[in-house]
């Protein structure tokens, strides 16, 4: 049976522990909004990137294509980009990340398949170093950047493709996870090179049928637009995961400030229980006393 | 045939623009064209320049530096890398770009070299024409 002063101890340090986690929840609710906002701002230049590529794929469907459009003729190297967190303190977030993309890398390599594997953020890597060591490749670190830019998806593109034309790898495949809602994120794996334009949703259909003239040539525009288009699919991912990691800590910070309450009510009822046996004792002995006089 | 047609701006950042637009001078990369209601359909790159609209509210401009423009007979679609309106864009800046853009021409790989190069080299035409 802990003492009174210990129990008043214990309560007194989860009420603390409780404000953390409340603080917390409220700065993650704060960026949560500012990146929903950006998700939401960057949606129509991916949405209009992929409108151009698809006309684009369209007309050059029949001729061979760029290689970062027709792929380099074989699946044997593949490259997994897992996108995490910088900070942990967000519940499942990391993990589910991480779990999707080892369960790919056991599928690949039950198929024979080589994978190397490229972490952004440092969550990811930590976890994915314990089991996977030697078949990492590199890391992006972000932990500096306060609000992810387009700058920031340029550059890991740009590293993406060097070694791509490098020959390093001949599939890419990031893991990041969508942002459906606060208290749903979900971890999902797209393939960025070769680049596979997204299919036309019902209804437009209608625009995807109109012939292009294209100026300078198609050849010309697929060069210089499809290492943007990596670019633009890295950059949604990143925005998508910056507002998953708000809604999953938002949603663990809710949790645990719940159950800190819940501790200290239990914890208050100890105590003054305790206290109450105390005071009972400290009677009966007085009684007990009294009449032995 | 319909007297405007819909114009959007978007870099990876905003929607810049997204109005109804009688005329819009896109500044495309085998040359500047002007586009009105009913242009054949194309697909362009563009090069550093001033993308001009002018729709009911009067004209409009902003800088681009590099990107693409889908047109079609009732919509022009510019997805432009970066873009500014005209009015917020000072000199400086400008020159910030280039600097930029020169910084990474000098690190840029073999083959990458020609095509950053000459953007440097149509920044620097660009920024001349301004003035």
């Amino acid at each position: 049976m802990p003492s009174l002063k210990d129990l008043k101890n214990r309560i007194e340090s989860v009420k603390n522990t409780r404000k953390i986690t409340k603080a917390m929840q409220m700065v993650a609710a704060a960026k949560l909004r500012r990146a929903q906002e950006a998700a939401e701002a960057g949606r129509p230049y991916s949405e209009g990137m992929n409108k151009v590529m698809r006309s684009l794929a369209a007309a050059a469907a029949d001729g061979e294509g760029p290689k970062l459009l027709a792929g380099t003729g074989s699946d044997q190297t593949h490259l997994l980009v897992v996108m995490t967190a910088e900070r942990g303190l967000c519940g499942g977030f990391n993990s589910s990340i991480v779990k999707l993309a080892r369960q790919k890398i056991e599928d690949l390599q039950a198929l024979g398949k080589t994978v190397k594997i490229l972490t952004v953020g440092r969550k990811g890597r930590d976890q994915m170093k314990r089991e996977f060591e030697d078949l990492m490749v590199g890391h992006v670190d972000l932990s500096d950047v306060k609000r992810v830019g387009y700058e920031n998806a340029t550059a890991i593109a740009r590293d993406l493709l060097a070694r791509y034309e490098a020959g390093e790898f001949d599939v890419a495949t990031i893991f990041f996870s969508r942002f459906e809602s606060v208290i749903s994120q979900v971890p999902t794996e797209a393939q960025i090179i070769p680049v596979a334009p997204a299919e036309a949703e019902a209804g437009e259909e209608e625009s995807g049928k109109v012939v292009y003239e294209f100026e300078p040539g198609e050849e010309e525009i697929l060069t210089e637009l499809l290492p943007r288009a990596v670019a633009t699919q890295l950059f949604s991912a990143l925005l998508e995961n910056a507002a998953s990691e708000q809604g999953a800590r938002m949603s663990a910070m809710d949790n645990a400030t719940r159950n800190a309450g819940e501790m200290i009510d239990k914890l208050t009822i100890q105590y003054n229980r305790s206290r109450q046996a105390a005071i009972t004792t400290e009677l009966i002995e007085i009684i007990a006393g009294a009449e032995a006089l | 045939m319909a007297e405007t047609m819909q114009f959007d701006l978007v870099s990876p950042e905003k929607r810049l623009a997204s109005f109804a637009a009688r005329a819009v001078q896109v500044p495309g990369s085998e040359g500047e064209m002007t586009v009105m209601p009913g242009h054949a359909p194309v697909i362009t790159t563009l090069r550093p320049g001033i993308v001009r609209a002018s729709g009911e509210s009067g004209e409009e401009e902003f800088i681009v530096t590099q990107g693409i423009a889908e047109i079609s007979s009732d919509s022009v679609m510019i997805v432009a890398e970066q873009s500014f309106p005209r009015s917020e864009m000072k000199r400086s800046d400008l020159e910030r770009l280039l600097e930029e853009a020169r910084a990474r021409a000098a690190a840029a790989s073999e083959e990458e070299r020609l095509t950053a190069e000459k953007f440097v080299e149509e920044l620097v035409h660009f920024i001349e024409m301004m003035e």
